[in-house]
């Protein structure tokens, strides 16, 4: 028999008045109530099949995102070049879309790793209480409170060939979107953890936890059977919200220069070179930053409705 | 309560000894050496000399071993020679200090003066259309990509308009207009940057504060509303809200470190950018570390403003 977390206890006798319907069902029906979460996810998923579709752009407009063509600087938009061109002559269109592409994998993945940290961080603090919760909560409030953004560019402009990495791996050109998936990371794990400390401090107390260790159950199978499953609507709601801060906060490194490299285009880096040239074409450095916003505010909505449609205390 | 400030002052005092040899490692593993760079000015040199050199200014001994007497120096008021400014690093940093302070200050007392009224107002009012248009706009604020807001204010504020200057300090004796004029656009975009975070913060605070049996009972009494807001609701629910303000500074240090950059607003967090780029180790460093000293102080100033908003708390 699978246990029930108090969101869905309480989704259930919801359920029990109304007509009969699955637990999956009432979800998602209260999470259509929350309009501005559902046009976001609309909204996100026109933005990833767009990405998605970048190769396709490319052989339709018959163009090469990557090349540059020096006698077409900047130009306007063409039925050539739907949106035109930017100062190295390279199609604006396909850039934004292979630009969409990185900043929304790196922004997904960084989430994933950061929620992970957090998830472990959080279970370890509120299993084990004691000094490890005293420790890893002052760890956790620290990484909250300090400049994280001044911190982050040191740690970005760090030479990886003097911590003992091969340099071939460090100069790949890969590199920079492992080395800021993974900056991230350790930066963005703080709310996860909050939130799974605070709900493993109420499961452990619970009945079934209780009998689990009456009956001989390891800690580590307490945590990851018993507790853990039950502290997924709490790491879906943080997760999300989080996705939309990591996104701007890649951006933004990208933007300083220290984060996402050329050739490699993300949205943050498409807007270095834009301050110079607000001036003559505004356009460029008005669609990527357009983007940046777009996606992060759908994040931030749809996050927002699944808070909601999880939470059943969330005051309507 | 002088016993809590010594202790709190001395923990803090830990954390930036702690922080100290961090970042002093951190800098130590960026690319290059003070040494490259003497070596890249004379082309004359020999491996064979740059080893000698390390050896005259230390730099081949371990890590500790260098740290510990750049601390003996520092806790002497030795913080080290700018590279970029040929300056000692604190008479570089003050002036900077002071400059940033009147940015965040600004901005801060700014944006709180317009996010407490807006964010209580949304939470009397719940779902009704000062309300929709509140959260709308909060959650604008916290999707923008601040360096793309200031981009968007110089286009059409200084591009545009012509009103305002596009970035820059006012020359030094110019008068109190001009100042204002450079400080303008600074000001709005770290303003628009913090607001909407503080008015959902301050809207779910009020909201909680609403729900308590306490303000059922002012209500049942026969408390007029506004005795019952300002009374009940407001002081009850500045408590989170001020926990949430000081964790949140170290944000706001790393928005003005994106809003001087973005202004060339000669500040602490374009002071740590280009210092960092520049392979100016000590002003780096310094720079770092001050800002974390605030950042420690502002939490010490808003645990210290528990005791004034809530009488039950008291540090023994």
């Amino acid at each position: 028999m699978t246990r029930r977390s108090d969101y869905e206890l309480a989704a259930l006798a919801e359920l029990a008045v109304g007509p009969p319907r699955s637990l999956g069902a009432l979800l998602w029906r209260r999470f259509l109530e929350h309009r501005g979460a559902v046009a976001s996810l609309v909204v996100l998923i026109l933005l990833g099949l767009l990405a998605l579709a970048a190769p396709l752009a490319e052989a339709a407009l018959g163009l090469d995102a990557t090349r540059v063509d020096l006698f077409g600087l900047k130009q306007p938009p063409s039925a050539e070049h739907p949106l035109g061109t930017d100062e190295l002559g390279r199609d604006l269109l396909l850039r934004l879309l292979y630009g969409g592409r990185v900043s929304l994998s790196v922004g997904l993945a960084a989430a994933l790793c950061a929620a992970v940290i957090g998830t472990v961080i959080g279970l370890l603090a509120g299993y084990y209480g004691g000094w490890l919760d005293g420790l890893l909560m002052r760890l956790t409030d620290g990484v909250i409170a300090l400049p994280l953004l001044p911190l982050l560019i040191v740690l970005a402009a760090i030479d990886l060939t003097k911590i003992g990495l091969p340099e071939d791996i460090a100069t790949s050109e890969n590199m920079s979107l492992y080395r800021i998936v993974i900056l991230i990371a350790l930066v963005g794990w703080t709310t996860v953890a909050r939130l799974v400390r605070g709900a493993t401090l109420s499961l452990k107390a619970r009945e079934f936890v209780r009998a689990a260790e009456a009956l001989g159950a390891g800690h580590a199978r307490i945590m990851l059977v018993h507790i853990l499953p039950n502290a997924v609507s709490p790491i879906i709601v943080a997760t999300t919200l989080s996705v939309g801060n990591i996104i701007l906060l890649e951006s933004v490194l990208s933007f300083l220069g220290l984060g996402i490299q050329p050739p490699i285009p993300s949205w943050g880096n498409m807007l270095t070179g834009a301050q110079e040239l607000i001036w003559d074409t505004p356009a460029l450095a008005i669609y990527p930053g357009l983007l940046i916003f777009a996606t992060v505010i759908a994040f931030n909505f749809l996050g927002d409705g699944l808070q909601d449609a999880l939470d059943p205390r969330a005051v309507k | 309560m002088l016993t809590y400030i010594a202790q709190r002052l001395t923990e803090s005092a830990v954390v930036l000894l702690i922080m100290s040899f961090v970042i002093y490692g951190l800098i130590g593993l960026m690319p290059g050496d003070p040494i490259d760079i003497m070596v890249s000015s004379d082309p004359n040199m020999t491996p064979e000399d740059a080893a000698r050199l390390r050896a005259l200014y230390g730099l081949d001994r371990p890590i500790f071993e260098r740290y510990l007497s750049w601390l003996g120096a520092a806790l002497q008021g030795d913080f080290g020679f700018s590279r970029l400014h040929r300056r000692p690093v604190l008479e570089v940093l003050l002036p900077r200090l002071g400059n940033t302070a009147l940015l965040m200050g600004l901005a801060f007392l700014l944006a709180l003066a317009l996010a407490l009224p807006a964010g209580v107002a949304a939470a009397l009012r719940p779902r009704g259309p000062a309300d929709t248009a509140i959260n709308l706009f909060a959650f604008a604020g916290i999707s923008l990509p601040p360096f793309w807001l200031a981009i968007l204010l110089i286009i059409l504020f200084a591009v545009t308009l012509g009103w305002l200057p596009a970035g820059g300090m006012a020359p030094s004796g110019a008068g109190l207009g001009v100042q204002v004029q450079h400080l303008l656009l600074p000001i709005a975009t770290l303003t628009l940057a913090t607001i909407g975070g503080i008015v959902r913060f301050v809207r779910a605070a009020t909201m909680e504060a609403l729900r308590q049996d306490y303000v059922r009972t002012a209500r049942a009494k026969g408390l007029d509303e506004r005795q019952v807001v300002f009374g009940h609701v407001l002081r009850n629910a500045m408590i989170p809200v001020v926990t949430i303000l000081a964790l949140n500074f170290g944000a706001l240090f790393s928005g003005a470190l994106i809003t001087e950059t973005m202004f060339g607003y000669l500040g602490m967090g374009k002071a740590i950018y280009d210092a960092i780029l520049g392979n100016d180790f000590n002003l780096a460093l310094v720079g770092l570390l001050l800002a974390t000293l605030t950042t420690l102080l502002a939490n010490l100033l808003a645990d210290l403003c528990y005791t004034w908003l809530d009488p039950r708390i008291s540090y023994r």
